[in-house]
């Protein structure tokens, strides 16, 4: 049996596809999904692929159970994701709070659709970005990105697996609709070129192992079920051991953990691509679709001679906070366009302290922002408007 | 009346192994069905021949589902009724394992009931322990789908104004290929159900009635544990092979307690690799953490 | 025990003995296995363990045949028994009965 899992390549892709060709390539080998639109065409080309990898794809009965599943196959010790949209994103939050407690390493990949509710089942929105960092109750610091193309479909679903390997925590892939349905060139490279991360063992016997003892960067060392280790994993608060500690001195050295595990590790985690930054008189932060209507809005604004720059955000969360404050105190103006009534742009207010105006380009849901609305924006900001 | 001082060396009891017994005392009240219950889990797993590194708990919340911080294998406590999906995911990547489920009434079959009829439908060859003990005891004694009609609970103090669950009835018609109730009191029988249902291919669900004096047993008049205990002894029949239609459990006249179900039916991995045939041929052993399991003829 | 004849196997079956060891600081006095001893080796005393709860105490330990029943229905993992044999044996530390 030829080992498939790198389709080396180029191809004119779906971005769904390419979502699960980069999974594969990282080393998923458990799919638990249910179907949702715009999402469904991840899980239904796992359905096919997986076994011919000899891994396994189960359409579980709701989305709950898809989560509960991929974390019960990461301790199983195999790299497990799911994939769903808004309304199914909802349901999992608890388990993905479990995930979080749990430092079950997972990917989940939300296709944002238009919400709330049902909403616009076929139709694109970004409203889910503030639910991917506070959907689950407590608090706890979170992972996510957003591709926006196939083609980093491809790559940042390789890099959510090492991420969540790495920090040993479900990490999210906020995609949306339109990223997910288009078709675009998608190269898939050589096995070789592919850096994949797994997740650290322990390096001590059975005897001396604590399931939650960190390692200097935070992150504990994981023994999978079935090596021996007799660990006890819940999703009380607990301590060292695993064993559930109720009372605040536990409490808070859990918590405490969890978040600095993730706000720690920043600088490695964090991820942007930085466009025409060092001359900007103002600059676009965007992500996901947005960021690909804001990258032609900077070239037209360019030809037409005004300095604008671009932040393309690859990772959400955490958000690159010293990026935006330095980049905030050199600029006239922040600019964000997204999908929703304003849910980044807080985070972007917040950094940037009151150093430039920040102004927001929204767009309810249903189609993507048209680089001419963002145009206008840049024009305006520069006239000192709004 | 004396009291005794605090000895400084507890004798080692003979499960001590597979007892987190650092954790104890647990925290199941006093005459609490559980405790025996767990007891007779560890025996069972003892007794099955099973390695012992690859067998898991895996549960999901509630007084029962505590069982899985207690035991000194690989155990995972989830969260509410979703430990069977969990445990589906965990059997999956690492067929190796063997994987018992233990929780609540509550916990399995109202929370976790639709995950409980897909996991017995496909028949995912794990074991489901599941303790009745007739209510809601970790929250304080709630009503629950296995409270008998018209018995006191805190969200029903008139009288529980819902029938029960037939819990092997819904068991054995959603594909279970083993179904056993037993009480706590049926221990030696219990032990060796369980034992039966961990060495059965596919999806063994194994029913306890327990009693639970504090929340349940306080709240009807029905008196101490061991009063319990008495009851059970007096009004249950042992009926093996029946069909669990015929078996409620009937307060006012019998509880029918035995082995109900015993087959065979291919399990989800059987079924799997059957249709998954076309697409790759034999099924590839990796050696890893997926290995194939032979199918059934 | 009375035979109205001796069994052909009397010398070469041997009814085992046992000792019940109680760990009583573990116990929360529930009663089931002073209830439920087939030879009636256990009654509740009158002393308090460090919990406030009445243990069982053996009150003929010479009726015991090592049957686990108490063992069995312990919730508490406080009560066992063992072979009256090896417990004689070893008396300061009691070893781990073979599992079967």
């Amino acid at each position: 049996m030829v080992d498939n899992a790198v389709l080396t390549g180029t191809y004119f892709m779906n971005g769904d596809y390419a979502c699960c060709e980069g999974a594969l390539a990282a080393g998923c080998r458990f799919f638990a999904g249910y179907p949702i639109t715009p999402a469904t065409e991840i899980g239904e080309r796992m359905s096919h692929r997986l076994p011919e990898l000899g891994g396994i794809y189960i359409q579980m009965e709701d989305e709950i159970a898809s989560m509960s599943a991929i974390l019960g196959a990461s301790w199983g010790g195999v790299k497990a994701m799911t994939s769903t949209s808004g309304p199914g994103f909802s349901l999992m939050m608890e388990n993905i709070g479990l995930g979080i407690c749990m430092e079950t390493p997972c990917v989940i990949c939300n296709v944002q659709r238009a919400g709330p509710s049902t909403g616009l089942p076929t139709l694109v929105g970004q409203g889910d970005m503030m639910q991917a960092r506070w959907g689950s109750h407590g608090h706890y610091e979170v992972i996510a990105l957003a591709p926006s193309s196939p083609q980093e479909m491809f790559d940042l679903t390789i890099c959510a697996f090492n991420l969540s390997e790495q920090y040993r925590t479900p990490v999210m892939i906020m995609a949306d609709e339109v990223v997910g349905h288009m078709n675009e060139r998608v190269v898939i490279p050589r096995k070789e070129e592919i850096k994949i991360v797994g997740r650290r063992k322990p390096k001590v016997s059975a005897d001396d192992y604590l399931p939650y003892r960190p390692d200097p960067d935070g992150v504990a060392p994981m023994a999978n079920c079935g090596d021996g280790y007799r660990i006890h994993i819940t999703g009380l608060t607990h301590d060292e051991r695993g064993y559930p500690g109720m009372d605040e001195k536990t409490q808070a050295q859990m918590v405490n953990r969890l978040i600095r595990k993730i706000s720690g590790n920043r600088d490695k985690i964090i991820r942007t691509e930085n466009i025409h930054l060092d001359d900007a008189d103002v600059v676009v932060v965007a992500y996901g679709i947005s960021a690909r209507s804001a990258r032609q809005a900077v070239r037209d604004a360019r030809n037409r001679g005004i300095r604008a720059g671009l932040i393309k955000l690859e990772t959400v969360w955490p958000f690159p906070e010293t990026l935006i404050r330095d980049v905030a105190s050199r600029v006239r103006a922040l600019i964000m366009p997204e999908i929703n009534a304003g849910q980044m742009v807080l985070e972007l207010q917040r950094c940037a302290g009151g150093a430039c105006p920040v102004h927001l380009v929204a767009h309810m849901g249903g189609s993507i922002i048209h680089p001419a609305t963002i145009l206008s924006a840049i024009e305006d900001s520069i006239k000192g408007k709004k | 009346m004396k009291t005794k001082k605090a000895e400084n060396a507890v004798p080692e009891h003979p499960m001590e192994g597979l007892i987190r017994s650092e954790r104890l005392p647990h925290i199941w009240c006093a005459g609490c069905g559980i405790g025996t219950v767990f007891g007779s889990l560890i025996a069972a797993i003892q007794k099955s021949g099973y390695d012992l590194n690859k067998t898991a708990i895996v549960s999901g919340i509630g007084c029962t589902a505590r069982m899985a911080g207690y035991i000194r294998l690989d155990s995972f406590h989830t969260t509410h009724g979703r430990a069977l999906p969990f445990a589906t995911g965990l059997k999956l990547a690492n067929q190796k394992l063997k994987v018992v489920v233990v929780s609540g009434d509550g916990d399995l079959l109202a929370i976790g009931g639709n995950h409980f009829i897909h996991a017995a439908r496909r028949n995912i060859d794990i074991t489901v322990i599941c303790v009745n003990n007739l209510n809601y005891g970790m929250t304080g004694g709630q009503l629950a789908p296995s409270t008998p009609f018209g018995a006191k609970t805190t969200t029903s103090v008139t009288g529980c104004p819902e029938e029960p669950f037939n819990f092997c009835y819904l068991a054995s018609a959603c594909g279970a290929v083993y179904v056993a109730r037993w009480t706590s009191l049926h221990i030696r029988r219990l032990t060796n159900s369980i034992t039966e249902a961990m060495q059965k291919r596919g999806f063994g669900f194994v029913e306890i009635l327990t009693p639970c004096p504090t929340s349940f047993g306080r709240r009807n008049k029905i008196g101490t544990a061991l009063e319990t205990l008495k009851f059970y002894h007096e009004r249950s029949v042992i009926r093996n092979d029946i069909d669990p239609k015929e078996a409620p459990i009937d307060f006012g006249n019998n509880i029918v307690v035995g082995k109900f179900v015993d087959t065979e039916r291919s399990t989800f991995l059987d079924n799997y690799q059957l249709s998954c045939k076309n697409l790759i041929g034999d099924w590839p052993d990796f050696g890893g953490t997926i290995v194939s399991e032979k199918p059934t003829s | 025990m009375k035979y109205w004849r001796k069994p052909l196997d009397l010398e070469t079956i041997k009814a085992s003995k046992g000792k019940v060891i109680i760990a009583e600081d573990r116990c929360k006095g529930c009663g089931f296995c002073v209830a439920y001893c087939p030879r009636d080796v256990l009654a509740m005393s009158q002393t308090f363990n460090a919990k406030g709860y009445h243990t069982p105490a053996v009150i003929d330990g010479s009726k015991c045949v090592n049957c686990h029943f108490c063992e069995a229905l312990c919730p508490e993992f406080a009560i066992f028994s063992m072979e009256a044999t090896e417990a004689a044996q070893s008396k300061t530390s009691l070893s781990r009965r073979k599992n079967k």
